[in-house]
C-alpha cells in the first residue's frame, strides 16, 4: 500500500492554475452555462412539488449521520445479510486492492460490461483492468463519450456535460459510430446500436451502489437509460463496488433517498429506471454476485469530527449545478472526479495528504456563497467544512507571506489605536488615485486591481467623524 | 497482517473515538397522497409514456387491438389471455427476447405521486430480462395497486425480491442535460390503468 | 426609544464611512439612540474564511468583550452580521443580539417605509451572506419598494454570487473576474443608474468594475439610500 489515492489525476495542476486554462475556453464555459441553467430551473420546480422537502431533508441528513456514527455495525449486518442471500462481500482498504479483487473476480473475461459508478473512477479501476488485458465498456451515455473520446469527466451525473452535440457527434465519428446527425435523440440511437451486442454477450458486469440496506442486504441502482438493467440482470457475474458509506439502515429509510435523489440530480419525479436486488435470486439475473466494500479514505474522512459530514453524500451533483465556480471553471479543473463543491471537501479528505498542494487548493475554489449547502438533500454544510480544511491547509504550510499578513492584521485589529494608525497609514493609498479611482496597486493588491479599480480611501474614516459630531 | 476487513472495522471503531451522537430520525414527512387513477395516468403521460384508462371488460379487447399479430413476451401468471397475438414464453434466450415485439406484464405496486409502476417477479410480471430486451412495454396496473406516494409503495414491497422501478420510458439526459426518451431499455412503455 | 450599538465593520468605517454616517442619521431619524463603541474593530470574517482561526478566535473574543451588554447591535454589512451571529458562536464566544440593518429595520423596529427619498433608477444584489446565512430574503427590497423616487429593476439571476468572496477574489483572481463579469453584464442589463446592496464588500467588487469599465453605474449602499430624503438628499461623497 502507500501508493497516491487516484481520486485526484496525477499531474493535475492547482486549481486556480487548472480554471485559467477552462475560463479561457469559451465553448466550454457556453456549455456548461446552458446545462447548468436548465438544470437548475428544472430541479427548482421539481422540489417546490413537495411542500414536505425539508422534512424530507433533515430526515436525509439523520439518517445518513445515524450510519456514519454506527457504520461498524451496519456494515456487519449488510455483509451478514448479503452473504445470507448468496452474495459474496469482499474488503477493500484501498484503490489498488479493490482493482486487485476486481480483476480476480473477472476471471478469463476480456471485455466486461460497467454502469457509470463514482467509486470505480475514483479508484481507476478501468485503467487498472486495462493494464491486465481487461476491457472495460462504459455504457452510460456520457461515459461511453468520455471513454471514447479518451477525455475526463467533468460532472459526477452526466460526466460528458462538459461537451455539446456536435462536439459529441464528432467523437462518436471518430470512434466508428457514425450518427446520421447531432441531435441527440439520433447519437442516443448510435450508442444503443453499438452496445447492444456487448450486453447480449459479456459474462462479467461491473456496477456501484446508490444504497444497500444493511438489514435486508438489498442492493439499489438509480439510472436513466437501461444500460444498468442490462448489466445488472443479463451477465451470468455481477461485481458491485461501493463506498463504505453508501449503506443505510433499513428498507424504509429508502424512502427518503427515492425522493430526495431524482429530484435533485436530474430533477425528476422519478428516474426513469431503479434496480434492487438482494444476494443472488435463482432464475433471475446474475448466478454470481460480489459486493465490494471500498474504503480508501473513508475512514481517515470519518475520523474528522466537522468534515465527517461530506459522507452523507448521495452524488446527486445539485451543489455542482448551482455552483458559480463549477459553471464557469467547469469539473476538469478540480483534478478530481468528484468535482464542485462536494469534490473541494470529499477529494482533500480522501486524499489525506496535507502537502499535497493540488488537493490543498479545492477547498480555496469557492467564494462561500452557500448556495451548496441551500440544495444540498442531505444538508452538507459544505462552506463550514470548506473554512474547516482551510484551516487544516493554513496549519500544515506553516509560516508564509499569508500567514505573516494574517498575523500582522490580527495584531493591528487586536488594538483600537493600532487600527486607527494603520486607518491613517492606509490612507496613504491615495497617492495611488488617479480621477477618484485606483487602478493600478502593488504586490497582492495586483491580483485585484488586474480587473477592478480599488476604492481610495476616504478622507475621513467614519470614526472621526464620530469623535467630532456625537462623540 | 490483519484482513481488510478487520482493518477496515477498526479504522472506522477509532474514527468515531469522539462517540458523535445525532438525533433521532425525524419522520415527520409526507407519508400518505393521492392514490388516484387519474393522477397515476396524469404522471407516468409525463414521462411521454402511452397511458390508457380502460374498465375492467375493456381490458382484453384493448390489448388485442394493440399487439394483434405481434410477438409478445409473456410471464407466467398473467391474468389475461389475449387473442391475436403470438404469446412467447420461457424458456427463451437472449436473442428470442431482443428479437420479439414487445413483453405484456402486470405489476407489483404503482405509485401515483411519481409516475412509477414496480415489478417484482411475481405472478404476470416475470424475470427481469423480460421486460427489458423487447422495445416495447405494456404493462396493466390495476386500481388496487395504486400507491399514493414512495412511502406507501415501500411499505407493500418485498426488498429481498428483485425490484425494478419504471418511471417512464429508459431516458436520458446526458447532451447537455436535455431529455432524450429511449435508450437502451425498452423505447416504448405503454402502461393500461383500470379503472 | 430603542438603544443600539453601531458596527460599522473595519471596511466601512476605513473606506466607506458615508454608509456609516447615514446609518446614524437613519436610525437616529427612526428614534433610535445610537452608541458607537470606540473600541471596535474587525469581526474576524477574512482570518476565519481564509483558515486562520486562532486570530479568528482572539477576534471574536474582542468583539463580544467590546460590545457586552448590548441589546442589540446593528451592522450595515451582510456578511459582517452573519459572522457574528452564525459563526462566533462556534468559536466560543456569545455575541450579544446581532442584527443585519434591514433585518432590524423590518423585524425589530417593524417598518418598511422609513421616509425616504431617492429620484434614481436603482437595481438590488442580494448579496450571499445575506440571502443565505441570515435568510434576510426580500427584506432590503420591501424597504426599497417603500422609498419615493426610486424605481426598482429586478437584477437579472440576482442570487449568484458576485465573485468577491474575501481572499477568494485574490486566490482565485481569474474566476472571480470571470463571475464579476456576469454579474455586471447583469447590472448593465437593467439601465439602472444605481446598484445597492447591503454589504459593501460585495459593492466594493461590482463597483470596482464598474469603475473600470467606465460604466457610470454608481454602488450606493442601502443605508445610504434609506437615509436619503428630500431634505438632506443623497449626495456623491468627495475623495
Amino acid at each position: 500500500m502507500g501508493t497516491r489515492n487516484p481520486v485526484t489525476w496525477l499531474g493535475s495542476p492547482a486549481f486556480p492554475e487548472a480554471a485559467r486554462t477552462a475560463l479561457a475556453d469559451t465553448q466550454l464555459r457556453r456549455n456548461l452555462r446552458n446545462a447548468t441553467t436548465t438544470i437548475r430551473g428544472r430541479r427548482r420546480d421539481a422540489v417546490g412539488e413537495l411542500p414536505d422537502w425539508e422534512q424530507l431533508r433533515r430526515a436525509g441528513e439523520a439518517i445518513k449521520d445515524d450510519v456514519l456514527h454506527h457504520l461498524d455495525r451496519y456494515l456487519e449486518q449488510l455483509e451478514e445479510a448479503v452473504t445470507a442471500r448468496g452474495g459474496v462481500v469482499h474488503w477493500a482498504r484501498d484503490a489498488a486492492e479493490a482493482n486487485e479483487i476486481v480483476l480476480r473476480l473477472c476471471g478469463d473475461a476480456r471485455e466486461v460490461v460497467k454502469v457509470k459508478s463514482m467509486a470505480t473512477q475514483e479508484i481507476g479501476l478501468n485503467e487498472a483492468l486495462a493494464e491486465a488485458g481487461v476491457h472495460a465498456v462504459e455504457t452510460d451515455l456520457a461515459e461511453l463519450i468520455v471513454q471514447l473520446g479518451d477525455d475526463r469527466p467533468s460532472h459526477i451525473l452526466v460526466p460528458a456535460i462538459h461537451r455539446n452535440r456536435s462536439e459529441i457527434r464528432e467523437i462518436f465519428r471518430a470512434a466508428g459510430l457514425d450518427p446520421a446527425s447531432d441531435e441527440p435523440r439520433v447519437l442516443a440511437e448510435a450508442a444503443r446500436a453499438h452496445l447492444r451486442r456487448k450486453f447480449l454477450s459479456c459474462e462479467v458486469a461491473i456496477s456501484g451502489a446508490n444504497f444497500a440496506v444493511a438489514g435486508t442486504g438489498s442492493v439499489v441502482v438509480l439510472e436513466s437509460e437501461g444500460n444498468g438493467r442490462m448489466c445488472l440482470t443479463l451477465p451470468r457475474k455481477l461485481i458491485t463496488v461501493m463506498g463504505l458509506e453508501k449503506v443505510v439502515p433499513t428498507w424504509q429509510d429508502l424512502e427518503v433517498f427515492l425522493q430526495l435523489l431524482p429530484r435533485s440530480s436530474t430533477a425528476e419525479r422519478m428516474n426513469p429506471y431503479t434496480s434492487v436486488w438482494t444476494g443472488v435470486t435463482p432464475g433471475d439475473g446474475p448466478e454470481e454476485f460480489h459486493l465490494v466494500l471500498l474504503d480508501n479514505g473513508r475512514t481517515a474522512t470519518l475520523a474528522d469530527p466537522v468534515g465527517r459530514q461530506a459522507l452523507r453524500c448521495i452524488r446527486c451533483s445539485a451543489c455542482l449545478n448551482v455552483c458559480p465556480v463549477y459553471e464557469r471553471t467547469g469539473g476538469q479543473s478540480y483534478g478530481s472526479v468528484y468535482p464542485g463543491p462536494i469534490g473541494a471537501i470529499l477529494t482533500p479528505q480522501l486524499v489525506d495528504d496535507p502537502h499535497d498542494k493540488q488537493a490543498a487548493s479545492l477547498p480555496y475554489a469557492s467564494s462561500l456563497c452557500g448556495a451548496c449547502f441551500e440544495v444540498c438533500p442531505v444538508r452538507i454544510d459544505i462552506p463550514s467544512v470548506l473554512t474547516h480544511l482551510r484551516a487544516q491547509a493554513v496549519e500544515a504550510k506553516g509560516r508564509s507571506a499569508e500567514s505573516v499578513a494574517m498575523a500582522a492584521a490580527a495584531w493591528v485589529f487586536a488594538s483600537a489605536s493600532r487600527y486607527e494608525k494603520a486607518q491613517k497609514l492606509g490612507s496613504l493609498a491615495r497617492l495611488f488615485a488617479r480621477d477618484g479611482r485606483i487602478s493600478w496597486l502593488p504586490g497582492p493588491g495586483a491580483a485585484w486591481t488586474s480587473s477592478r479599480d480599488a476604492p481610495v480611501p476616504a478622507r475621513e474614516p467614519f470614526r472621526e467623524w464620530w469623535r467630532k459630531n456625537r462623540g | 497482517m490483519a484482513s481488510a476487513r478487520a482493518e477496515i472495522l477498526g479504522r472506522v471503531r477509532d474514527a468515531l473515538r469522539d462517540k458523535p451522537t445525532a438525533p433521532p430520525v425525524p419522520r415527520d414527512y409526507v407519508r400518505s397522497g393521492e392514490a388516484s387513477v387519474e393522477l397515476l395516468a396524469e404522471r407516468v403521460a409525463h414521462y411521454r409514456a402511452t397511458v390508457h384508462v380502460v374498465a375492467e371488460p375493456d381490458v382484453v379487447p384493448l390489448l388485442g387491438e394493440l399487439l394483434a399479430g405481434k410477438r409478445i413476451v409473456v410471464p407466467d401468471g398473467l391474468a389475461w389471455d389475449v387473442p391475436g397475438m403470438t404469446a412467447l414464453r420461457d424458456p427463451l434466450t437472449v436473442a428470442e427476447l431482443d428479437a420479439a415485439d414487445g413483453a405484456l406484464t402486470g405489476c407489483a405496486v404503482a405509485i401515483a405521486q411519481t409516475g412509477t409502476i414496480v415489478l417484482d417477479g411475481g405472478p404476470g410480471q416475470g424475470r427481469r430480462a423480460l421486460t427489458l430486451l423487447p422495445d416495447h412495454h405494456v404493462c396493466v396496473v390495476r386500481a388496487d395497486q395504486i400507491a399514493g406516494t414512495v412511502p406507501e409503495a415501500l411499505e407493500r414491497l418485498d426488498p429481498l425480491r428483485p425490484l425494478t422501478f419504471v418511471s417512464g420510458p429508459s431516458a436520458t439526459s446526458d447532451i447537455e442535460l436535455d431529455r432524450v426518451e429511449g435508450v437502451h431499455g425498452p423505447r416504448r412503455l405503454e402502461v393500461l390503468i383500470i379503472r | 426609544m430603542k438603544k443600539v450599538a453601531l458596527f460599522a465593520t473595519c471596511l466601512t468605517d476605513t473606506l466607506f464611512p458615508a454608509t456609516a454616517r447615514a446609518t446614524v442619521r437613519l436610525l437616529e431619524r427612526l428614534g433610535c439612540t445610537v452608541d458607537f463603541p470606540l473600541d471596535q474593530t474587525c469581526c474576524g470574517q477574512v482570518h476565519f474564511n481564509t483558515g486562520y482561526r486562532a486570530h479568528a478566535v482572539d477576534l471574536a473574543e474582542r468583539f463580544a468583550s467590546v460590545f457586552a451588554g448590548q441589546d442589540a447591535v446593528v451592522v450595515p454589512s451582510g456578511s459582517c452580521a452573519g459572522m457574528v451571529r452564525h459563526v462566533q458562536p462556534d468559536l466560543g464566544t456569545v455575541p450579544p443580539p446581532t442584527y443585519e440593518l434591514s433585518e432590524f429595520l423590518v423585524d425589530v423596529l417593524g417598518v418598511t417605509d422609513v421616509g425616504a427619498y431617492f429620484p434614481h433608477r436603482v437595481t438590488f444584489h442580494p448579496t450571499c451572506h445575506s440571502l443565505r446565512m441570515l435568510g434576510a430574503g426580500d427584506k432590503p427590497l420591501a424597504l426599497l419598494r417603500e422609498v419615493r423616487g426610486l424605481e426598482l429593476v429586478e437584477l437579472p439571476q440576482a442570487e449568484q454570487c458576485c465573485g468577491f468572496g474575501g481572499t477568494f477574489a485574490v486566490k482565485n483572481a481569474d474566476t472571480s473576474t470571470a463571475m464579476l463579469a456576469d454579474k455586471m453584464r447583469c447590472v448593465l442589463d437593467t439601465g439602472a443608474e444605481v446598484l445597492t446592496a447591503g454589504d459593501n464588500s460585495c459593492l466594493m467588487h461590482i463597483g470596482g468594475g464598474l469603475s473600470r469599465l467606465r460604466t457610470g453605474v454608481r454602488p450606493v449602499h442601502l443605508a445610504e439610500i434609506l437615509a436619503s430624503t428630500e431634505e438632506e438628499p443623497w449626495a456623491p461623497e468627495t475623495r
